[in-house]
């Protein structure tokens, strides 16, 4: 990203490198996106047969649903709550890494010790929870043991509380690695500037840290909301089948072959992530931020 | 702003006196404040995997929550053998080899489509938020697209090909993010200075940028793996009749209630090490060899 200033040429070189991987995105992202849409406008005969032709009738039906207006509020709900506390702890776990530990080495291998529950399955990690928060779970245990309650809670494990814990343990890493990345390159000498120049503890991070680190904001929020919207499978484990978000009831409804209401839900869902997503990117230019 | 600081004499700011956490003396509040929350988020994020860990060596009494009854590498033994179970081995065998295929083929396309980047093109925001889009899209929606575009052209789904390609729409715009932030940093001097002393395109790629790059493609590459191996939304309708080990997990999570299932967790995370491990040791020898090299030179 040399010349933002000089317009962008015809560079013969510039698609040949990009073109493989334009070779694997059309067909592999472009097209089937292609016929998602173009399914959530055909008929069906209910048994996974398609009729191509044009009809609205999938997307009168997802949209007069009282369930969809559910479906969207509950997924809504789980995505901001996770949004708020992956935020909330990535931010000042990066924070503390980058402007409170001294020594250089150690901070990185507090980072990284960040990062290695990352190598292991999302659903193992997910199920690592029952032992935890089962009915006989260890916190139950604890707590009857302490005498806080005398029944064990069933509140804690197939739950939305236990829906939001899943998400916030999968996902913060999500947050830390981009927060860290653009704190990590913020110089140290702006701040004991701002520090002479009179500046609280609390205007350093209004004026100088926060704003600094937008763009790995961005890009963690990004990440984090489009997991936790395109997800369903936490949702399903976590809630004991309690509740549900917009991707599970896709998956029921591709699991009894009603193709073209679930591409029209789905459709719909993209067009909402579409918009999530660009709104952030208005607001953000990652692209810049990431190669500067 | 910045400039005007860049310009500041070194003693009217000193570089080694940190403001929020000074380098000497005491700490302010906020450290410790912040440490807490820190050691309370790692124990949070290890505690309830060491679990699993830990109740996957019980004996045959064991069960899904403590107390831990007894010890013995009973569940292992279940995994592999027990028809109940799955086929763990051969979704075993199948991730693996899909996720280093995912790995080469991502570590090649995002070094080039890096490349690419570096200069503006016609159609290079175009491209990018393609990118983003692969990247967003809710991956059971783009399995079901990619399972239906498969149906409709007469093909049969299968790991290699159509979940192959699913994984690859999700891995690629991760490389290519991690190549940015790589590329960022090449300093382009030493390319040009290999063109000055006579080296063709292929020559300074190959002996000036693969080596000076080679830790960031190994982040790359290392993203590619362990993205394929946990993948599991965009597989699901795509791996066709043979499942990948995520798939076999989530199978398993419906109808094994035994701690066979966090052995298979304890045997996928001593896979990771080993991975991680490898791909470590691998920085470390190509940073060895260079430096004696460098210092050869002198």
């Amino acid at each position: 990203m040399q010349s933002s200033q000089t317009p962008p040429r015809v560079n013969l070189a510039g698609w040949l490198y990009v073109s493989p991987l334009v070779l694997v995105l059309v067909p592999f992202f472009v097209a089937p996106i292609l016929v998602v849409l173009a399914a959530s406008f055909f008929a069906t005969d209910g048994f996974g047969g398609l009729t191509p032709g044009f009809t609205l009738a999938s997307y009168v039906e997802v949209l007069h649903s009282a369930l969809t207006l559910k479906l969207y509020l509950a997924t809504i709900k789980f995505t901001v709550l996770t949004w708020i506390f992956t935020l909330i702890i990535g931010f000042f776990v990066a924070y503390f890494l980058v402007f409170h530990v001294r020594n250089q080495l150690l901070a990185i291998g507090l980072f990284l010790l960040c990062t290695v529950p990352f190598w292991t399955s999302n659903i193992i990690r997910m199920i690592s929870w029952i032992p935890l928060l089962g009915k006989e779970g260890l916190i139950n245990q604890a707590l009857l043991a302490m005498g806080v309650t005398r029944q064990p809670l069933e509140v804690l494990l197939f739950s939305d509380l236990a829906v939001v814990i899943a998400y916030v343990h999968q996902l913060t890493i999500f947050m830390i690695v981009p927060i860290f990345n653009s704190m990590a390159r913020i110089d140290k000498k702006l701040i004991e500037a701002a520090i002479d120049a009179g500046a609280s503890r609390f205007d350093i991070m209004r004026l100088i840290v926060v704003p600094m680190s937008k763009s790995g904001i961005a890009l963690g929020t990004i990440f984090v909301v489009s997991i936790v919207m395109g997800d369903f499978f936490v949702v399903k484990v976590m809630s004991g089948g309690g509740s549900a978000s917009v991707v599970s009831a896709f998956y029921e409804d591709v699991g009894v072959l009603q193709y073209p209401t679930a591409a029209a839900s789905a459709v719909l869902l993209t067009l909402v992530l579409v918009a999530i997503v660009s709104l952030i990117l208005r607001t953000v230019d990652i692209r810049q931020e990431i190669t500067r | 702003m910045s400039a005007v600081l860049a310009e500041m004499p070194e003693s009217v700011a000193p570089a080694t006196t940190k403001a929020i956490a000074p380098s000497k003396g005491g700490r302010p509040w906020t450290f410790y404040v912040l440490a807490s929350l820190f050691a309370f988020y790692v124990i949070a994020l290890y505690g309830p995997m060491f679990c699993i860990y830990i109740l996957s060596f019980q004996d045959i009494r064991g069960g899904l929550v403590f107390p831990m009854k007894g010890h013995s590498l009973h569940w292992f033994v279940d995994l592999f053998t027990q028809v109940r179970t799955g086929d763990v081995k051969g979704s075993f065998d199948r991730s693996i080899k899909l996720a280093v295929i995912v790995t080469i083929v991502t570590v090649v396309v995002s070094f080039l489509a890096g490349l690419g980047f570096r200069k503006r093109f016609r159609g290079d925001t175009f491209v990018f938020y393609m990118m983003i889009g692969s990247l967003v899209a809710p991956g059971l929606v783009l399995g079901l697209g990619i399972g239906l575009l498969f149906q409709a052209l007469g093909l049969n789904a299968s790991w290699y090909t159509s979940a192959l390609g699913a994984q690859l729409s999700w891995t690629l715009p991760f490389g290519v993010l991690v190549m940015f932030a790589v590329m960022s940093r090449f300093n382009h001097v030493w390319e040009e200075a290999a063109y000055d002393l006579g080296a063709s395109r292929w020559q300074s790629i190959r002996l000036v940028m693969i080596p000076v790059l080679a830790p960031g493609l190994v982040a790359v590459a290392l993203f590619g793996f362990t993205l394929s191996y946990d993948e599991f939304a965009r597989s699901l309708q795509t791996a066709g009749s043979l499942n990948t080990l995520p798939l076999e997990i989530w199978s398993m999570t419906l109808n094994v209630t035994s701690p066979s299932l966090y052995a298979l967790g304890t045997v996928t995370t001593i896979v990771s090490f080993v991975v991680i491990g490898a791909s470590l040791g691998t920085i470390v020898l190509i940073q060895k060899k260079r430096g004696s090299r460098a210092k050869g030179h002198a």
